[in-house]
């Protein structure tokens, strides 16, 4: 009996040796596999990362606050739907579900925008210095795998987490939606909702690697985690402010022309999208709203002769463009400075 | 023994004005256990660091089994266990799961690894608690778990910074006759930085001693001990202790 177990189990290992995808193209040593069920170095850190987040309190913390942030938005859009009667017919009505509040508690994109950098930066804000203060850096580095695998599978581990939470959260909305209005959404409505999903992840990944930074400059958690935190709050609370008081001071006097009422207005809006949160909050609303047809002003000139229909979802794409592209942009700066100033360092044991 | 495995050849490290490592000459062989003796920041952590190429040279070369750790530091860490003084463990897993993990990073699979980590386990005395988060280990246990991790990789040199510091008298004699036990059936050559001149002089066939950055003296204790005293008679704490004076500052 023993043996005819023996006997399939190698058939089997035959079987899997020639069907596996990564043996039938040749013998090069692939991104994935060495050999058949050895697993590459930096996808073993890569998991390693993925189940320390998955673990630790912080991400269960995090993740059941923006749960729940979800679930209470949901219901107040939801209770708002009841009070809408006849807007069934609308065009993007499911699209409602996420911007829709009844006064009580914000929609659910004004809640990433608020809780998504916090999830960003309590993921990333010990991902170097608490290696080095364990002493587990220098054991890590001498084995045989590249310096920038310790940087780079952080953040991709931890990309994967918050890509997971975002594409989950999103559904559970889209699945509550769908039961609750009974209407699915449309084929338009669904890609702008893959489009906000792809958005709040790039903008988390914008604060993840800000703290990633952080944790490259500073060697304690605490002062790397309070830095991402101050800047976190800046943006969302005093950048406007500070705005506000800067646009009041400069505003032209007097008598103003269209002209140039727009133009200081569109210039107040410019200083405005330095915080990623501005521009995150730009690129949602335009591609949740279809009906908003520009981020800035406009003079009485422009719109006419504009029909006030929704935009298809290729132009309200083109409009965010400029600040999708800012926040990956901002992302890679980040990260590049982190991963320049971690492989110029020297790792001593603690 | 005479294949040279560790030659270091006018290393030197300089850190703005101050000079680390000064231009040091040494080889170690395959299967010699060799000590490095010194105060500290004598420079024997910068050198360890120089041969695994975690830290690059100003100056001079190091081979370590026929390789360049400055130039291909992978293939120098694939063959080389390095054990630092006071080693870090993810706290929060277990010491079969922190094997298995440093197993895999030196592409072993998963089933190998932990047949392997189980059996290192064993060796260094741990067997009984793998079960054991090593954040609640001693110091001692986390000492011989540094070796099982050492030795995971089948290495051919390993090289170890103070690693019988925090081990009780029975452990660390334990841990020296694992060394020599290790250096017997795998030939294994085996670097051995410490303070504890009489663990030195146990376990080490040749030692170097590093004085602000040079190697003052090198070779076997009695040959230190004719150089320096025209007798063999001499131990290792007489010729340390020839290279400075009551207040421990060095005198050429």
């Amino acid at each position: 009996m023993k043996e005819v177990y023996i006997m399939n189990d190698k058939r089997w290992n035959h079987f899997f040796k020639k069907y596996r995808p990564h043996d039938a193209v040749a013998e090069r040593p692939s991104a994935f596999t060495h050999k058949t069920n050895i697993i590459h170095p930096f996808w073993v850190m890569v998991s390693k990362e993925i189940s320390d987040q998955v673990r630790s309190w912080r991400f269960i913390i995090m993740a059941a606050l923006i749960a729940l942030t979800c679930l209470g938005s949901l219901y107040a859009a939801l209770a708002q739907f009841g009070k809408q009667s006849g807007s069934a017919e609308d065009a993007f009505f499911f699209l409602n579900l996420f911007t829709l509040s009844d006064g009580t508690l914000p929609p659910f994109t004004v809640f990433i925008s608020f809780l998504g950098p916090l999830l960003g930066i309590s993921l990333g804000f010990d991902a170097i210095n608490s290696e080095q203060n364990r002493g587990t850096l220098s054991r890590l580095l001498s084995q045989p795998i590249y310096r920038d695998y310790v940087i780079n599978s952080k953040f991709v581990a931890d990309l994967i987490v918050i890509s997971t939470l975002f594409v989950a959260l999103g559904l559970l909305v889209l699945g509550s939606g769908l039961i609750a209005l009974g209407i699915p959404p449309t084929a338009d409505e669904l890609s702008r909702l893959i489009f906000f999903i792809l958005i709040s992840i790039i903008y988390v990944a914008f604060w993840l690697n800000l703290s990633i930074l952080f944790s490259v400059v500073f060697r304690q958690a605490a002062t790397s985690a309070l830095s991402g935190i101050a800047i976190w709050l800046f943006f969302s609370i005093f950048y406007s402010m500070i705005v506000d008081l800067l646009a009041r001071a400069i505003a032209p006097k007097g008598m103003l022309t269209e002209g140039q009422a727009v133009q200081f207005q569109n210039f107040v809006l410019g200083l405005m999208r330095f915080n990623p949160g501005q521009l995150f909050s730009d690129a949602t609303i335009t591609l949740l709203m279809p009906s908003v047809r520009s981020l800035g002003a406009l003079t009485m000139e422009q719109l006419e002769g504009a029909l006030p229909t929704p935009l298809p979802i290729g132009q309200s794409l083109l409009m965010v463009w400029p600040q999708v592209t800012g926040l990956i942009a901002g992302s890679i700066l980040l990260f590049g400075l982190g991963y320049y100033l971690f492989m110029r360092r020297e790792i001593r044991p603690r | 023994m005479a294949e040279t495995i560790i030659e270091l050849v006018n290393l030197t490290k300089k850190y703005r004005s101050f000079t680390a490592v000064d231009h040091i000459h040494l080889t170690v062989e395959k299967g010699e256990i060799f000590g490095l003796l010194g105060p500290n920041g004598a420079g024997k952590s910068t050198t360890i660091l120089m041969m695994l190429g975690l830290t690059e040279p100003n100056e001079g070369q190091a081979k370590v089994c026929g390789i360049d750790p400055t130039r291909h530091p992978i293939e120098v860490k694939r063959r080389v266990g390095y054990l630092p003084e006071d080693i870090g463990f993810y706290d929060d897993r277990t010491g079969l799961e922190n094997l298995v993990y440093t197993a895999m990073l030196n592409r072993i699979s998963e089933a190998e690894a932990t047949q392997k980590a189980n059996a290192l386990l064993k060796r260094v005395g741990l067997e009984n608690v793998d079960g054991k988060k090593t954040g609640k280990y001693s110091k001692g246990m986390r000492q011989r778990l540094g070796l099982a991790d050492v030795l995971i990789k089948n290495p051919q040199v390993i090289i170890l910074d103070e690693p019988t510091s925090g081990i009780d008298p029975q452990g660390v004699r334990a841990f020296l006759d694992l060394i020599i036990e290790l250096r017997n059936e795998h030939g294994l050559t085996v670097l051995f930085s410490s303070h504890n001149l009489h663990q030195v002089e146990q376990v080490c066939d040749r030692v170097g001693i590093f004085v602000q950055g040079k190697i003052c003296a090198m070779g076997t204790i009695t040959d230190l001990s004719r150089q320096l005293f025209g007798d063999a008679d001499h131990n290792l704490e007489d010729i340390y202790n020839s290279f400075f004076d009551e207040g421990g500052v060095h005198h050429e």
